[in-house]
């Protein structure tokens, strides 16, 4: 057992952020998968226990503990709940990585995070071969949520109806930019994120439209990476430093006023994840850049509304038959738990006259994505799912509008899957439809 | 030698497959609960999703020997949930989540004991109507397990207790047979109260099936408001003056001097650093009672040296009084890894004498101890803030908490106002009872669970 020796020492690295957690069992209210399961390992609290008694040799397998450390959604909704502040996700990112480092990565996640991920220009190329092939594996389920279903079932796609990737992905759309300080007199830059580049283009060109309008040069350099979240919570430290990295070379160093993403989870991940994860194997330079990049980086709706001064249209005298399409919102929980964004979207779908912003119960509860805990754990990632768009049908709303495109990929899934006939929109696709061309 | 493949498989026959865990993860998470205590692996844990199931589960339980230990949230703060050591077998009941009946003629609801006490609170106030009972760990805790510990809350002091609450139960005997005490109806004297020995007895004498509630109609109006006093002595006396003006405040809190500063540093409330003892009030009932009450209230503390008192004056203001004291707890356990979270209680005129004793019991022991709690009801929670991994350290918080107990006694207190006896205190049970209580208490255990399997150890000792 010396080997379980070695694994609980590297655990104890992270003991003192681990024993700030009481045991008061609060997360319990929040936690999104456990009021799916109903079981204590499940939730924030019960995790903790298990990596401390890992970590204290009272547990001898540790591939168990792993597997129940990947049964979370990374939401932070125990985070932000807690009563004495443990930072949740910090020490899960950090567990998982020293899991992984312990355990290894599967080969499956080898191939994908160390294969094709850590190589942007490899994994645009394929990506960008995909969309013509995809028509013949799968076939539109909902035109109006714009999902497919698998021709064949496979167990990577299982039932889902999925979004399929762009014709054409953001960065084919539009050539790399380097634009001066606008008439606003500032200069945006601009990280696309994945999910935008490759699924959502649509919700790159709304922010390139809604940027001009106000008045803001863009610093769009090509080549970008991913931001690395993926990669991180399967706990591929290696990769993740390697995407940073390549990051860094196209952002750090450059003039800009603030750097954007219309991606909550990329905010999220660059804002706060960045300066506590990308700390070993980084050079004191690059921890300055990375803390500096941090520190100016926001999410566009926020960026809009508290910079740029969008601020709601005024409410039209008539009811509500007023011929507005009626739009609800759902709050990611990378944008409101982590990042207290919440009323910037929201006033960017008022802002377009043409629309009437319902509030949605429950509306900052989790979606159930989750990312690749969506891949791996379908069945209850369904579940909170269906809560979501359950609520989301109860207001009559044409259209679920969110800030974070990883979320949209869950709500069309579910729509689709329970009958179709809801779009689902980005807050600032919604608000640029509203500007004038 | 562990539990055979053949047992288990009875329990899964009974509970279903998938209410059965034995892998050694989830086993680990099932060993503890929220008191600072060593924890201990469970070999089986049991979910059933129906009370026949849950019936079952016991009577196998005690046919085979195996001590159960039924669990709720696992937020207990007294151990009340750690399994045992040998063939310990925990029995979650959040797989038990009916509210059978909310009945608004009547004022009774029936629930599974796995129902949360805050979204039952929720839904009978859908219905128009209260249930008061509001443990801090509300939110997540369960109705099972309220009344198994006898959980008070927040409104102790005017409206009781869970077992001012409890009007009937039907529980499983260790033989899985329904027991029934109580029922729907004010008036009920058909048989033993065995509700009344049931009610706090902490999963030892029998295994809650339906519990019939009692529910009240709400109170129309409330004001809260803020006391502020230069010392703790003055807060207390006008605690006293309030309850002697036949007064009864919902609820009447206190914080101490450190607890103020620390949600001070926490939550930039607004709140006075320097005032030595805070005392949040609220009264309800009739508006126009509420109002004259207040009034009352406000006089009072002035009359017992209040250096200031603020008056809520809407919804918004209430709000920020309670978060005050919501953020009591929070803010404390930031400050040090390893929060204990005490329960003395006093008869409340001893509310002085007790806060010196934890203040030379802190300065003694070199601890750093704050104190909140229920000034109403003489139910304080001291609140030691320290490391569990250091050896020394720790050494001297078990010291402090020896003496935190003898205070509480000596005052003519007890050793739990809510958090239950369970394995933390089970030990200092005689010194505030009796050798005879022990005794009696244990021919009790020993007629009603000849094997021991429920929840042994607790309370009353092995």
């Amino acid at each position: 057992m010396a080997d379980l020796r070695r694994l609980a020492r590297m655990l104890k690295e992270i003991d003192d952020q681990m024993v700030t957690c009481m045991r008061c069992g609060m997360c319990q209210a929040v936690c999104p998968v456990f009021a799916d399961t109903g079981r204590e390992a499940d939730v924030a609290r019960g995790k903790i226990a298990l990596l401390s008694q890992l970590s204290d040799e009272m547990i001898r397998d540790p591939l168990q503990v792993k597997e129940r450390l990947e049964r979370c959604l990374l939401c932070g909704s125990c985070a932000a709940a807690c009563p004495s502040g443990v930072k949740v996700v910090d020490i899960f990112l950090k567990a998982r990585a020293i899991l992984t480092t312990y355990i290894g990565l599967s080969p499956t996640k080898k191939l994908i995070f160390r294969g094709l991920l850590a190589h942007p220009a490899l994994f645009d190329r394929l990506l960008s071969l995909a969309p013509s092939m995809q028509g013949l594996f799968t076939h539109e389920v909902d035109a109006v949520a714009g999902t497919s279903c698998a021709r064949f079932m496979s167990s990577l796609t299982g039932d889902r109806h999925f979004k399929t990737l762009a014709a054409k992905p953001f960065h084919e759309l539009i050539a790399p930019m380097d634009e001066p300080a606008g008439a606003s007199g500032t200069r945006v830059a601009l990280f696309t994120g994945c999910v935008v580049d490759k699924v959502f283009p649509q919700i790159g060109l709304a922010t390139l439209k809604a940027l001009a309008h106000a008045g803001a040069g863009v610093y769009l350099p090509g080549g970008q990476a991913c931001c690395g979240i993926p990669a991180l919570s399967s706990g591929d430290t290696q990769t993740f430093r390697k995407l940073v990295r390549a990051n860094l070379k196209l952002y750090a160093g450059k003039s800009f006023d603030v750097l954007v993403t219309a991606c909550a989870s990329c905010t999220a991940t660059i804002k706060h994840i960045w300066p506590d994860m990308a700390t070993e194997g980084f050079s004191a330079e690059e921890r300055r850049a990375i803390a500096e990049l941090a520190a100016k980086t926001t999410d566009i709706c926020a960026y809009l509304t508290d910079v740029a001064g969008v601020s709601p249209a005024a409410e039209p005298a008539a009811g509500p038959a007023d011929g507005r399409v009626t739009v609800t919102y759902h709050d990611p929980c990378h944008l409101k738990k982590s990042l207290g964004i919440a009323e910037q979207p929201r006033d960017l779908i008022r802002a377009n006259k043409k629309l009437r912003l319902v509030e949605l119960p429950e509306a900052d509860v989790c979606c159930g994505c989750g990312g690749s805990f969506n891949l791996a754990h379908y069945e209850i990632s369904k579940h909170i799912g269906q809560r979501k768009i359950d609520n989301i049908r109860s207001t009559g709303a044409a259209v679920a509008a969110t800030a974070c495109p990883a979320c949209m990929l869950q709500i069309a899934d579910m729509a689709s899957r329970t009958g179709g006939g809801i779009q689902v929109k980005h807050a600032v696709e919604l608000y640029a439809e509203g500007l004038e061309d | 030698m562990p539990l055979s493949k053949t047992l288990i498989e009875e329990f899964s026959n009974v509970a279903g497959a998938d209410a059965v865990m034995t892998a050694e993860a989830d086993l680990a998470s099932y060993s503890y609960d929220a008191a600072v205590l060593t924890p201990v692996m469970p070999e089986l844990v049991v979910r059933p999703k129906t009370l026949e199931a849950l019936g079952h589960v016991t009577k196998l339980c005690n046919e085979n020997g195996l001590p159960m230990t039924v669990r709720g949230a696992g937020t207990n703060l007294s151990g009340g949930v750690i399994p045992t050591k040998e063939h310990g077998v925990v029995v979650l009941t959040n797989g038990l989540t009916r509210i059978i009946a909310i009945n608004a003629e009547d004022l009774y609801a029936v629930v599974e004991p796995g129902v949360v006490t805050a979204k039952f609170a929720a839904e009978v106030a859908a219905k128009g109507l209260f249930y008061p009972p509001d443990p801090g760990s509300q939110a997540v805790s369960t109705l099972g397990g309220n009344v198994a510990e006898n959980a008070g809350g927040l409104r102790g002091l005017k409206y009781g207790v869970t077992k001012d609450y409890v009007m009937g139960l039907s529980f499983f005997d260790v033989d899985g047979q329904i027991v029934k005490t109580g029922g729907r109806t004010v008036k009920c004297v058909t048989g033993y109260n065995l509700a009344g020995l049931l009610v706090g007895s902490e999963g030892t004498l029998g295994v809650f099936g339906e519990i019939i509630l009692k529910l009240v109609p709400p109170p129309a109006a409330a004001k809260a408001m803020m006391a502020v006093f230069d010392t703790m002595d003055a807060a207390s006396q006008a605690v006293a003056a309030i309850i002697a003006a036949k007064i009864v405040p919902a609820t009447l809190e206190i914080m101490d001097n450190f607890t103020i500063r620390t949600v001070e540093d926490f939550s930039h409330a607004g709140l006075p650093v320097d005032a030595q003892a805070l005392l949040l009030i609220e009264v309800d009932g009739h508006a126009a009672m509420v109002e004259e009450d207040a009034d009352k209230v406000e006089t009072i503390c002035k009359h017992q040296g209040a250096s200031s008192i603020k008056v809520a004056k809407d919804a918004a203001e209430r709000n920020k009084v309670w978060e005050a004291r919501r953020a009591a707890l929070s803010a404390l356990a930031r400050v040090a890894p390893t929060t204990v979270l005490e329960d003395a209680t006093v008869p409340r005129s001893q509310i002085p004498a007790m806060m010196r004793s934890l203040l030379h019991i802190a300065a003694k022991y070199s601890l750093t101890i704050g104190t909140f709690g229920h000034a109403g009801d003489g139910n304080l929670h001291p609140t030691i803030l320290t490391d569990k991994r250091d050896k020394v350290a720790w050494q001297k918080v078990e010291a402090a908490i020896d003496e935190i107990f003898d205070a509480a006694l000596k005052l003519g207190g007890t050793l739990s106002g809510e958090h239950g006896i369970g394995i933390a205190k089970s030990r200092w049970l005689e010194k505030e009872t009796s050798r005879g209580t022990i005794l009696y208490s244990k021919k009790i255990k020993a007629a009603l669970d000849p094997k021991g399997i429920l929840n042994p150890g607790k309370i009353i000792g092995a």
